[in-house]
C-alpha cells in the first residue's frame, strides 16, 4: 500500500458495445449502443472490490488520472480517487462511465445513428436515471461484477445511486449519496427549464438537428451554463471570489465585461459551449427533472426505498442551495424509517453545490473512513 | 475497551437486539459498546465534525444534526431506547428535549451529573461555583447551562408527565444508596411517558 496518496496516472478509456435492444422508460427502444468507460485499480479474484462512480450533469467517464500530455487536467474527481486516496485504488476497482445520451463517447444525440449514417440529433430518445442504471448494470455484467462494494455519486450521480439501491438492491453493498436529493423541487426544475429555453430558442439549435447545419447553439449553451454556474456556487463564495471588483477601475457605462464576475461567467460559458453537446445538456437536465422514485407508485419516499438493502453514507454541504441539506434529510429519514444502516454528515463548506467536488479535509476524511470499513468488511 | 462508568449502568437496561438512538453520541463509544454487549441496532446524533468522523471510523451509524432543532426527522415510538448520556445539562430546551425523547423512544435513558454532590455544595458554601474532575469548567467557559440536582430532576419528571421506572446512582463507578442526592455524582434514569390520567 502507498503511504502517500498519488494519481492513478495515465488512463485509457475503453468502449463496450451492446447489441441487445434497450427498452427505455419513455417507451422508445434503442437498438444498440456504446458505453465508454475507464477503470482504475484491479478487480480482485472474487470480484468483490468494485466501486461504481456515477456522474452528474456535465460529468463523464474520465473520473481520475490523466491522458498523455494532459497531466495538468486530471479527471473530474481525481482528488478523491487514486492510490492512498479516500477511494483507494490500491484496494478498490473503480469504474467511471459516460452515461447513455452523453457526449464524450457513449452513444448520445451527437453520435451517428447507424440506420441513417447521420447524428441522432432530435431523434435521440430521452433517457432517465432508471435507464442509466439499467445500462450500468449491463456494463457490470460485461465486466463480471455481480455486486458492487460501493456505488457513489454526487448530485445527479447521487440519484443514480439511490435508484441502484431500489432497482438492484442485491447488487449494492454500500451507497454513497453526496449533495443529492430524492427529487428536484419546483425551483430546481425552473432553473433547468430556463437553461433549456436558452438552448431551445437559440436560432442555431434547428430543433436539435444543428449538426447538419454545421453550427452549434453556442449562445444558448453558454447562457445555460452561466445560469447553472451561478446556482452551483453560494452567494458568499461569489462575494469572496469576485466581490464588486472591476476589470478596469472605472465604470464604462456600457454593456461590455466590467465586473470580474461577468468575465468569469462568460469564460465558463464559453469553455463549456466549446466542449459540450447542447442535446446532451437538454437530456441530462430532463433526467434530473424526471427523477422521482415515488412517482410511479404515488407513494412516500420511505415506501419507495423499502427494497433497498445497502448501507448508506449521505453527505450534504451547508452552503449548497441547489441540493440543500434539507433534501438529504429527506433521504436520511426515509432510510431510518426502513431501519437501514445510514450515516449522515453535513459538511460546513462555502462553495455551494460545487463543494462536493472540492478536496475538503473533513469531507474526504469521512469518505475515507467509511470506505476503510467497507474494505475491512470485505477483507480487501 | 475501557467503558465510561455509566456505560455498564446504561447497558443493563438495554434489551438485546434493541433499536437505540443515542443523542449527543460523541465519538460513538457507547453505541459501539452496546453493539458489542447487547447486539443493538444503533444510531447516534452528533453535531461536532470530529465526533461524526470518529463514529464513521468506528462503523457506528451517526446522523450529523443539532439536537436543539428537535427530532422531527424521527417517527414516534420508532426506537426501543433513546439515550441522553451526560448531555442534558448542556441543552437549551430541556422540556422539549425530554418530551421528544419519550415521543421517539419507547423508553428513555438519561444520565445526569449531580450539582448537589456534597463537594459541590461545599464549594458553593465557600462562595464559589463548583469545579471538579467531573465538572472541570469555570463558570464562564462551561458548556453546561442547566444544572440540577437529582432531586430537581425527579421533580421535573413528576411535573412533566415523565414516569421514572428505575434509577441507578453512582459515585466514581460504585453504586450509591445512602443519601444519593448528597453522595451521588452521576445518576442513570430509565424513563417512560406516563399514561395520561
Amino acid at each position: 500500500m502507498h503511504s502517500q496518496s498519488s494519481s492513478v496516472g495515465l488512463v485509457t478509456p475503453q468502449t463496450a458495445h451492446f447489441e441487445a435492444p434497450l427498452s427505455l422508460n419513455s417507451g422508445a427502444v434503442l437498438d444498440g449502443y456504446d458505453l465508454v468507460y475507464e477503470t482504475y485499480g484491479t478487480l480482485n479474484a472474487d470480484k468483490s472490490n468494485a466501486v461504481l462512480i456515477c456522474h452528474a450533469l456535465s460529468g463523464n467517464h474520465h473520473v481520475a488520472g490523466f491522458y498523455p500530455g494532459q497531466e495538468k487536467r486530471p479527471g473530474w474527481w481525481d482528488n478523491i480517487i487514486g492510490p492512498g486516496k479516500p477511494v483507494d485504488t490500491d484496494r478498490f476497482f473503480v469504474i467511471g462511465l459516460n452515461n447513455l445520451g452523453g457526449c464524450h463517447g457513449s452513444t448520445g444525440p451527437s453520435s451517428l445513428n447507424p440506420k441513417t449514417g447521420k447524428p441522432y440529433g432530435a431523434s435521440f430518445p430521452l433517457v432517465t436515471v432508471e435507464d442509466w442504471v439499467e445500462t450500468q448494470a449491463r456494463l457490470a455484467n460485461r465486466l463480471g461484477i455481480v455486486t458492487f462494494a460501493a456505488i457513489m455519486g454526487g448530485s445527479l450521480g447521487g440519484m443514480q445511486v439511490l435508484s441502484w439501491t431500489i432497482r438492484h438492491p442485491q447488487r449494492v453493498r454500500h451507497a454513497l449519496v453526496i449533495a443529492s436529493a430524492p427529487k428536484l423541487t419546483a425551483q430546481n426544475i425552473a432553473f433547468n427549464d430556463v437553461a433549456r429555453q436558452a438552448i431551445l430558442t437559440d436560432p442555431d439549435f434547428h430543433g436539435g438537428d444543428f449538426y447538419a447545419h454545421g453550427v452549434v447553439p453556442r449562445r444558448g449553451l453558454r447562457l445555460a451554463r452561466m445560469l447553472g454556474h451561478i446556482t452551483y456556487l453560494s452567494d458568499d463564495v461569489m462575494g469572496e471570489k469576485f466581490g464588486r471588483i472591476l476589470k478596469n477601475d472605472v465604470f464604462q457605462f456600457g454593456y461590455g465585461v466590467e465586473f470580474e464576475v461577468e468575465s468569469y461567467l462568460r469564460y465558463q460559458g464559453d469553455k463549456f459551449a466549446d466542449s459540450f453537446d447542447a442535446n446532451t445538456y437538454l437530456l441530462m437536465t430532463k433526467a434530473l427533472d424526471y427523477f422521482d422514485p415515488t412517482h410511479h407508485q404515488r407513494t412516500s419516499l420511505s415506501e419507495a426505498l423499502k427494497p433497498a438493502t445497502a448501507d448508506f453514507l449521505v453527505v450534504s454541504f451547508t452552503s449548497d442551495w441547489r441540493f440543500a441539506p434539507s433534501r438529504s434529510h429527506e433521504i436520511v429519514k426515509a432510510l431510518l424509517d426502513n431501519d437501514r444502516r445510514v450515516s449522515y454528515a453535513e459538511i460546513t463548506a462555502a462553495h455551494g453545490h460545487d463543494a462536493f467536488l472540492m478536496p475538503d479535509p473533513h469531507y474526504h476524511g469521512l469518505v475515507r473512513g467509511y470506505l476503510n470499513n467497507v474494505a475491512r468488511g470485505l477483507e480487501l | 475497551m475501557i467503558a465510561r462508568s455509566d456505560f455498564a449502568a446504561i447497558a443493563q437496561w438495554v434489551t438485546p437486539n434493541a433499536k437505540v438512538l443515542d443523542l449527543g453520541c460523541g465519538d460513538g463509544s457507547l453505541l459501539k459498546y452496546l453493539a458489542e454487549t447487547r447486539n443493538i441496532r444503533g444510531y447516534g446524533i452528533e453535531i461536532a465534525d470530529a465526533n461524526v468522523l470518529a463514529c464513521v471510523e468506528k462503523n457506528v451509524n451517526v446522523i450529523q444534526m443539532d439536537l436543539e432543532a428537535g427530532l422531527s426527522g424521527f417517527e414516534s415510538q420508532s426506537f426501543d431506547f433513546v439515550i441522553l448520556s451526560q448531555t442534558l445539562q448542556a441543552m437549551h430546551h430541556i422540556e422539549q428535549l425530554v418530551a421528544e425523547i419519550l415521543r421517539v423512544g419507547k423508553h428513555g435513558i438519561v444520565t445526569i451529573p449531580n450539582f448537589g454532590y456534597w463537594r459541590h455544595r461545599l464549594q458553593v458554601l465557600g462562595g464559589h461555583m463548583p469545579v471538579s474532575k467531573d465538572l472541570p469548567y469555570q463558570w464562564y467557559d462551561t458548556p453546561n447551562i442547566h444544572f440540577c440536582t437529582f432531586a430537581d430532576f425527579e421533580t421535573f419528571c413528576r411535573d412533566h408527565g415523565v414516569q421514572m421506572l428505575e434509577r441507578h446512582i453512582m459515585c466514581d463507578g460504585a453504586s450509591v444508596t445512602v443519601l444519593p442526592n448528597l453522595f451521588g455524582k452521576l445518576a442513570v434514569y430509565r424513563l417512560e411517558r406516563r399514561a395520561p390520567d
